[in-house]
């Protein structure tokens, strides 16, 4: 049972991913008064994808071949070792946030270095203002979950989740700004508005856009679902952390049914938000984005100070 | 067997395969190859002793008390103690001299003809002897003789390469710098000497009670500056980014990945060991000073495209994260919580190891690059990893390890040194509590710009299409530069993957300390791998975590391989290149890279930009004919610090010259006068 448990674990975060950016780009469309492609167009997408032959450039080295599936194994490794659907996995091994933070830390590296490595023009610049990005983030990233490490006691994900942050009165005021300074930071991790436009080629806002440009076919497809991973990982964290309610405690098939029902109507409802926020408010400039990132480390900040 | 290796006589066994070394290198001078073999050979072998011997003390865990022969003069005696944490730092310097030693080998090849080998051997043994002395000199004078010993033998290493006015200068600057950080030490040991009467730091030790608080602290203020201008701290560090990158590049391996590690060697020793127990604030000042370093380390390293210079920026950084650990270990052991200052010591000196591995691994690399292109300036590079595919690796897994990505091994020491931050924000209250905060997102903040340094150091590296014509004349570097590098990159791995036992390890090294001796532990190791602080508050396991990436990405492979698509082709094609021809001045330059970083952070960096114009028509001032775009970083260290210093030493020296008057009746009426004071001073 636990072996069937631990596969689920781990295949779930790729098996639901391309869902997020379905549902994102469905709710984006009727409120654009479209109707929208189905839901399951981004698993179409990928099979297409993975069907194509590839062009690659011969400036590229091994780093642009092998990229890919490194980025996706470490969206791998991040999302068996966040809790998901059930809290009582603790995983002691790979479950601490620093783990995970720089675990995605290294699919950051490894996509930048891809996109400089064919030398065109857009990989490039993506590259420097994905880790510019990246890098002013990591500070309210770290300190978010810290504050709510700090309010459970550690820093061990799984055990954050089944703790319940919100659960402890005196730490409220703590836990709620922690969570608008991860969500902030959540938003730039994944490449969403107001950071960077996940639907656009143009040049002058294109984010990860630019850096997967010279990417095409299978590679092409495995870079768009490690970033769909990302975003389903950023999801979970935020929705497990803050909100356990649901997650399975124990091993058995109705705690595990129950975990999994209120983990998709969670990654529903924030979805639903991140859409609602991409169709309501437009991208801001880059040199304006450093704030919004600095606002979320000043949000952690005010939060740890008022934890005693 | 152990007790024959851990003995006074396999020290001087020690010393001398490096003075015959020395002696040797200078008597072949005359002929290059045979004084490089002479000066590998006994380099290697005593690096492989010193290893030995280090391993057979810190196994025995007996600490080593000699006296080295009686001296002629009464304070200095040649006193050495070598306890397990001055075997510990000999087993980092063996163990990094060892591989830059067998670097060497091939690297200083490309000096033959131009200058002296033998000079060359005879410092580096100096140096590397120097360090030894430095780190097992158990006596004030004895220690600070071997301080300059290590400090003028790396001068002569940095003005080495002396055809390059600019080496000279910056060796002078290192000169000059050095020395007046050995002043300060000199002052805050004639203060020890007083207060105690003796030079010996045992006795200095048994003797502490005696000095008054005030005193204590002028020590410390003395001694922070003293070793903090040897360990390269904000605002002292102005020399190291300068000598670092003038020295050959296995010496700068050395300097970086060793020698500033005597100078938080020397902190440790004072601020945790000889002047315990300390005040709270002591703990503070030094957290604060490795919040700034390394915060402003890795912002002044991201703003420089010299490959040699960046790497040195980042020793600062580096530095300025162990000192973090050793600050929070200052401030628990001041307010009594031992079991967490000795988690926060474990932290800087895992750190300390980590850094001296991953540091040297990156200078060595850049060493290779800089042999094959012949200058220091990244954006002549481009596409190298075609052309030194090994030299890339290897620099791609020392950038891994030094952004702190798992599983190498400068995540773990972070970890540990961020959970002992937490720790402090967890424990502590009120100011000391904010200052742990302010520390913990400034390492937050420094990792992430760690990473954005290493992608652009890399990538503009390595990566892309060559932007000078150079490139295409280089070749991968000889064998026993590959070796040495080879075999670092294999250490970085294992100390992250056996993080766990090494840090274990690294703790009985902490309990040594005498403070520490009855500290309970909130380390444990469960399962054999997985490194668990407190009981189950963080844990983590670089074998577990290796091992899920290896099967994630086998499994990856596999599906898309062969479960999805067998009969895929892959085209080779040009770069996108939107219809024009793609030259290599529109890929990204280092420069260009961390440009928006420089000016997000403008505030700090005060970053220059010069724009000269060349009109066809100056009159109508259209149409430029050309244009020059100057980018440069204001120093602010030099303009606010150093100049207004400068200036006023000047001054004061201009002011003196006023009673020099040329005239003998006047300095004899000086003497007189001088006579007079000190008579009535006597009465």
């Amino acid at each position: 049972m636990i072996i069937l448990i631990w596969t689920i674990q781990l295949i779930l975060t790729p098996v639901v991913s391309p869902l997020c950016i379905g549902i994102i780009k469905k709710v984006k469309a009727r409120l654009q008064n479209r109707r929208g492609a189905s839901i399951f167009q981004p698993y179409k997408d990928l099979w297409k994808l993975l069907h194509k032959d590839e062009v690659i450039s011969s400036n590229a080295s091994w780093i642009f071949y092998y990229a890919p599936f490194i980025i996706f194994a470490v969206t791998i490794v991040v999302g068996a070792s966040i809790p998901l659907f059930a809290a009582f996995l603790n995983n002691t091994l790979t479950g601490d946030m620093l783990v995970i933070v720089y675990a995605l830390a290294i699919g950051a590296f490894f996509l930048a270095l891809a996109g400089m490595d064919t030398g065109g023009a857009f990989g490039g610049f993506g590259s420097s203002r994905e880790m510019t990005l990246s890098a002013l983030a990591e500070g309210g990233l770290i300190f978010s979950l810290l504050t709510v490490a700090l309010i459970s006691g550690s820093t061990n994900l799984f055990a954050i989740s089944s703790s319940g942050v919100f659960a402890q009165d005196q730490h409220f005021l703590s836990a709620l700004l922690a969570l608008c300074g991860f969500f902030i930071v959540l938003l730039a991790e994944t490449g969403r508005f107001p950071y960077d436009n996940p639907d656009t080629h143009l040049e002058l806002t294109m984010i990860h856009e630019a850096i997967i440009l010279e990417y095409s076919g299978k590679r092409l497809a495995l870079m768009e679902w490690a970033s769909a991973n990302k975003l389903l990982i950023f999801i979970a964290l935020g929705v497990n952390l803050f909100f356990p309610l649901g997650l399975a405690d124990n091993g058995g098939v109705d705690a595990i049914l129950i975990g999994m029902a209120a983990f998709m109507v969670k990654i529903f409802i924030c979805c639903l938000i991140i859409a609602l926020i991409e169709s309501s408010m437009a991208k801001f400039r880059f040199f304006r984005l450093p704030d919004l990132l600095l606002v979320s480390f000043i949000l952690n900040v005010v939060a740890l100070s008022l934890i005693q | 067997m152990l007790e024959i290796i851990a003995s006074p006589i396999s020290f001087f066994i020690l010393l001398e395969l490096f003075l015959i070394g020395a002696a040797g290198s200078l008597v072949l001078r005359k002929n290059d190859a045979s004084a490089n073999v002479w000066s590998s050979f006994f380099a290697i072998a005593g690096s492989l002793w010193g290893l030995l011997f280090a391993s057979a003390i810190l196994i025995s865990g007996q600490a080593l008390s000699f006296v080295a022969g009686t001296s002629p003069f009464p304070l200095l005696s040649l006193a050495m103690h070598i306890d397990m944490l001055s075997a510990l730092f000999i087993f980092i310097i063996s163990l990094i001299a060892l591989f830059c030693s067998i670097y060497g080998i091939g690297y200083v090849k490309h000096f033959y003809k131009k200058y002296n080998i033998g000079t060359l051997g005879f410092f580096y043994h100096l140096f590397i002897a120097g360090m030894v002395l430095v780190v097992t000199a158990s006596n004030g004078i004895f220690f600070l003789i071997a301080w300059e010993i290590m400090s003028v033998a790396s001068y002569f290493l940095v003005v080495y390469d002396r055809n390059d006015e600019n080496n000279v200068k910056a060796g002078f600057l290192y000169l000059v710098m050095t020395h007046v950080g050995t002043a300060f030490i000199i002052a805050a040991f004639l203060l020890l000497y007083k207060y105690t009467g003796s030079f010996d730091f045992e006795v200095i030790k048994s003797a502490v009670t005696f000095i008054p608080s005030s005193i204590k602290n002028t020590i410390f203020v003395l001694s922070m500056v003293g070793f903090g201008v040897k360990a390269g701290i904000i605002p002292f560090h102005i020399w190291l980014p300068a000598a670092h990158p003038a020295a050959p590049s296995h010496i700068s391996a050395l300097m970086s990945g060793v020698m500033i590690k005597t100078g938080v060697f020397m902190m440790m020793r004072l601020f945790l060991d000889i002047l315990q127990p300390a005040p709270v604030w002591w703990g503070l000042v030094v957290l604060f000073v490795g919040a700034t370093s390394s915060l402003l380390g890795v912002l002044y390293a991201l703003t420089e495209h010299d490959i040699k210079r960046l790497l040195a920026y980042h020793s600062i950084e580096n530095i300025g994260i162990i000192l973090l650990g050793l600050g929070s270990a200052l401030t628990f052991s001041s307010l009594g919580m031992l079991p967490l200052a000795l988690l926060s010591l474990v932290a800087a000196l895992f750190h300390t190891v980590n850094h001296a591995i991953f540091k040297s691994l990156l200078f060595l690399s850049a060493g290779s690059v800089i042999n094959q292109m012949h200058t220091r300036n990244m954006e002549e590079y481009g596409g190298l990893i075609k052309y030194m595919p090994h030299t890339a690796f290897f620099f791609l897994i020392g950038s891994m390890a030094i952004s702190a990505l798992p599983p190498f091994n400068g995540f773990f020491s972070e970890w540990l040194t961020f959970q002992s931050l937490f720790q402090g924000i967890i424990a502590l209250d009120s100011s000391a509590r904010w200052v742990f905060i302010l520390a913990a997102g400034a390492l937050a903040f420094t990792g992430g710009l760690a990473l954005t340094c290493f992608v652009k150091a890399f990538g503009a590296t390595f990566l892309a299409r060559p932007r000078s014509a150079e490139v295409s004349h280089a070749k991968e570097s000889s064998f026993p530069l590959l070796a040495a590098m080879g075999a670092l990159a294999a250490l970085s791995l294992l100390f992250g993957l056996f993080s766990g036992p090494v840090t274990l390890f690294l703790e009985t090294i902490g309990k040594s300390f005498s403070i520490f001796q009855s500290a309970p532990s909130l380390l444990s190791l469960p399962r054999g791998h997985v490194l668990t602080v407190g009981s189950g508050f963080a844990s983590v396991s670089g074998l577990a975590f290796l091992v899920l990436f290896t099967v994630a990405i086998f499994i990856v492979v596999w599906i898309i391989r062969s479960a999805i698509n067998k009969k895929q082709k892959i085209k080779i094609g040009a770069t996108w290149d939107c219809g024009t021809d793609l030259t290599s001045r529109m890929e990204i330059t280092a420069t260009g890279f961390a440009r928006s970083i420089v000016l997000i952070f403008k505030g700090v960096l005060k970053p220059s930009i010069q724009h000269e114009i060349e009109y066809h028509d100056a009159e109508t001032r259209y149409m430029p004919k050309s244009r020059t775009v100057i980018l440069g970083v204001r120093d602010v260290h030099q303009a606010y610090f150093y100049r207004p210093l400068h200036k006023v030493v000047a001054t004061l020296a201009e002011q003196t010259k006023n009673i020099q008057s040329g005239n003998i009746n006047t300095y004899i009426s000086y003497i007189f006068i001088a006579l007079l004071i000190v008579l009535f001073a006597t009465l």
